[in-house]
C-alpha cells in the first residue's frame, strides 16, 4: 500500500485509519516475531498512541473535513528517535527501558500531519553498523531473503516497510544507514541535505553527520514524507532556514535535459557485476528519457572511509560520554565509588562495536594524536566536499552504486570489523559532504536479491534528485 | 602524521581509562588487534598533502554560512517552558525526586 492509495481509500470511505492500523498490527503479530518469519523489526509497539491518532483521523474523514498530508499513514520510528510513551533504547542495553520525556521534532511533525505511529524499530546499537547485527535485542532479518542481513544501521526501518509492517518509516543516516538498508531490502530511502530535517530528539552518534530521513515503497511517497519532515527547528541550531521545496510538485517536471554525472571512482574492482549491470541499465533509461550522461571524477573518494571512521568515531566518543549511569538508563549494581560506577555501567551497557568506536575516537582525539588523525580527517573532509561542489558545477545529479555487493548472509562478516567498514565505500562521501542522496530500487540479482542505485544531489536540491529517482523507478515498471 | 599500526596493550588500556570503559582481559587483545587494523587503513590519509587546507567541522561552513559576530541574528531571549522535572527524574536510576543520587566520589 502506498500513501497515495491509502489517502484515496480514506477519502472515499472504503477503509478507516483504525482498520488500516489494525491490519498492520495483525501482520506484525503474525510475521515479525519468532513464531512467524522472525524478522524482528519492531522493538516496541505504541498501540494506544496509534489507535488514538487513527480515531482522530477517522473522525475527520467522517465529517468530510480535509485530511492532512499523511492522514492515517502507518509509520514506524527507528529506535534512535524519542517518542513519549515508548522506550527509546538505541538498541542498547545501556538505555533498556528508558522512557524519554519529549518527542523528537521529526516525530511531532509526522503526527501533526496525520501519521499513525505504530512503534519503535530495531537498528544497530547507537546506529553503529552496516548489517543490523549489532543490536542488543537481536538481529533483523531481510524480508526479501530471510537468511540475509537487511543492512544497517536502520535495518528495522527498511525491513518494516519491505515486509508491509508500515507504509513508511523513519531512519537515521550517519554514513549510509538509510541508503544501504533501503537498497538491501528493495525500498526507497532518502538522506536529505544536512540541516534539512531537525535532529532534535535523535540520540546523537556523530552530530556533524547524523541525519533523519524516510523510507517508503516508492519515490512519490518519499517526496510526501520529506515535505512534512523538512524545515527549520528552533530546537536544532544546525537546522537550515532555507525554504522547503515542493518535492511532490517537482516530480511533475520531466528529466529531459538534466546532466547526470557518473563518477569513475564508484565503478572500480570491488563492484559486483550484477549491480554494475543494473546501474548501467538505469543510466540507459535516463539517457532514453533525454538526460545527458557525463563521466565525472570525484578524486578523493578512496579517502572517504578512513576520513569517516576518524570523524564519526571522534564525535561518537564525545557524544556517548553522557551514558554514565547517573541520569537515565542502566546503572551497574554493587559499585562502591562514582568512577567505578561509570566504568562498570559502560562496560555492561555497551556492546563490542560501540566500545570499539569509542576507543578509536578517544584515541584519535587524545593528546599527541589530535593533529595526526582528527585534524587531518577534517581537512580531507574539506577536499571530499570540494570534489562534490566541483562536480555539481558540471552536472545536476550524480548516479552511482550505493552498495558494492548484494545483502550478505547473517554472521558472514561479523568477525572482521574493518571488512564491515569497507562495505560503506559508496555511502560515506555524501555523508561527509552533507549533500542529499537517496537509494531507489533498480532491479534484482539472478538469485532475487534487491539492487539499489544511489542518486546524489547538490546541497538543498532534493527536487532534482527525486526527479531522477522517479525516472529510474518508472523505467523499472 | 604519527606512525600507525603500533598501538600497544598499554595504550589500549590508557585509552579505555580516558573513555571510562572497563575492558575484560579477553577484550583488550581483540581491541588492540582491531584498532591496529583500522588505524592501518586510516594511515592512507598520509598520502594527501593537506597543508593549507582548512579543517571542516560543519557542513554549513562549506556553503558560505558566516558566523554573525554582532549577535544581531540571535533569537530573542524569551522564557519558554522547560521539561517537567518529574518526567526527567523518573528516568534516573536513583533519585530523591530533586537530585540525582550517586555513590560517593572520594574513596576513604
Amino acid at each position: 500500500m502506498t500513501i497515495q492509495e491509502l489517502r484515496t481509500a480514506l477519502v472515499s470511505r472504503t477503509t478507516t485509519a483504525t482498520s488500516v492500523a489494525e491490519q498492520h498490527y495483525a501482520r506484525i503479530a503474525a510475521d515479525d516475531g519468532p513464531s512467524g518469519k522472525g524478522i524482528n523489526s519492531y522493538l516496541a509497539l505504541s498501540r494506544d498512541r496509534a489507535l488514538a491518532q487513527a480515531a482522530k483521523i477517522d473522525a475527520l474523514a467522517a465529517k468530510g473535513d480535509p485530511l492532512p498530508a499523511l492522514a492515517g499513514v502507518p509509520v514506524g520510528i527507528k529506535d534512535v528517535l524519542t517518542m513519549t510513551g515508548s522506550p527509546a533504547t538505541a538498541s542498547s542495553l545501556i538505555l533498556k527501558g528508558y522512557m524519554p520525556p519529549y518527542d523528537a521534532t521529526a516525530v511531532t511533525r509526522l503526527e501533526a500531519a496525520g501519521a499513525v505511529l505504530l512503534g519503535k524499530l530495531n537498528c544497530d546499537e547507537f546506529a553503529m553498523g552496516s548489517s543490523n547485527e549489532n543490536s542488543a535485542y537481536g538481529p533483523v532479518r531481510n524480508p526479501r531473503a530471510l537468511d540475509r542481513v537487511p543492512g544497517g544501521s536502520s535495518g528495522g526501518s527498511a525491513a518494516a516497510v519491505a515486509a508491509g509492517f508500515a507504509v513508511a518509516s523513519l531512519g537515521s543516516d550517519t554514513g549510509g544507514s538509510i541508503r544501504q538498508p533501503a537498497a538491501f531490502c528493495g525500498v526507497v530511502g532518502v538522506l536529505p541535505t544536512y540541516g534539512r530535517i531537525s535532529r532534535f530528539g535523535l540520540i546523537a552518534f556523530a552530530s556533524s553527520l547524523d541525519r533523519v530521513g524516510p523510507f517508503t515503497t516508492n519515490v512519490r511517497d518519499a517526496a510526501t514524507m520529506l515535505g512534512v519532515l523538512a524545515g527549520q527547528d528552533a530546537k536544532d541550531a544546525t537546522s537550515s532556514d532555507r525554504p522547503v521545496g515542493d518535492y511532490v510538485g517537482a516530480l511533475e517536471k520531466p528529466v529531459k535535459g538534466l546532466r547526470i554525472g557518473v563518477p569513475a571512482e564508484y565503478f572500480g574492482e570491488g563492484l559486483n557485476s550484477e549491480i554494475r549491470a543494473a546501474i548501467e541499465n538505469a543510466l540507459d533509461g535516463l539517457r532514453a528519457a533525454g538526460c545527458e550522461i557525463k563521466k565525472i571524477t570525484l578524486p578523493h573518494t578512496k579517502y572517504a572511509i578512513p576520513t569517516y571512521y576518524v570523524v564519526a568515531t571522534a564525535e561518537a566518543s564525545a557524544n556517548l560520554s553522557r551514558f554514565d549511569g547517573v541520569r537515565f538508563g542502566l546503572r551497574a549494581d554493587g559499585v562502591k565509588t562514582l568512577s567505578a560506577m561509570f566504568r562498570e555501567t559502560r562496560d555492561q551497557g555497551f556492546g563490542a562495536e560501540v566500545k570499539r568506536r569509542i576507543l578509536l575516537g578517544t584515541y584519535a582525539l587524545s593528546a599527541g594524536y589530535y593533529d595526526a588523525y582528527y585534524l587531518k580527517a577534517q581537512q580531507v573532509r574539506t577536499l571530499l566536499t570540494r570534489d562534490f561542489l566541483a562536480a555539481f558545477a558540471e552536472v545536476d545529479a550524480i548516479v552511482a552504486p550505493i552498495t558494492p555487493t548484494p545483502p550478505w548472509k547473517l554472521g558472514e562478516k561479523t568477525a572482521d570489523p574493518l571488512q564491515m567498514y569497507l562495505e560503506d565505500i559508496y555511502s560515506v562521501a555524501a555523508s561527509l559532504a552533507g549533500i542529499c542522496a537517496m537509494s531507489v530500487p533498480c532491479g534484482q540479482t539472478a538469485a532475487g536479491l534487491p539492487i539499489g542505485v544511489q542518486i546524489m544531489g547538490p546541497h538543498f536540491n532534493e527536487e532534482t534528485m527525486l526527479r531522477v529517482a522517479l525516472s529510474i523507478e518508472t523505467a523499472q515498471t | 602524521m604519527a606512525d600507525v599500526a603500533g598501538v600497544t596493550m598499554d595504550e589500549v588500556l590508557r585509552v579505555a581509562e580516558l573513555a571510562n570503559l572497563e575492558l575484560t582481559a579477553e577484550e583488550v587483545p581483540r581491541m588492540q588487534h582491531d584498532l591496529n587494523a583500522i588505524l592501518g587503513h586510516i594511515a592512507q590519509l598520509n598520502e594527501l598533502d593537506t597543508s593549507g587546507v582548512p579543517a571542516m567541522a560543519q557542513v554549513g561552513e562549506m556553503l558560505g554560512a558566516e558566523i554573525e559576530s554582532t549577535g544581531a541574528n540571535l533569537r530573542a531571549d524569551a522564557l519558554l517552558p522547560s521539561l517537567d522535572r518529574k518526567a526527567v527524574m523518573a528516568s534516573a536510576p536513583e533519585s530523591d525526586g530533586r537530585f540525582f543520587k550517586v555513590p560517593k566520589v572520594i574513596e576513604r
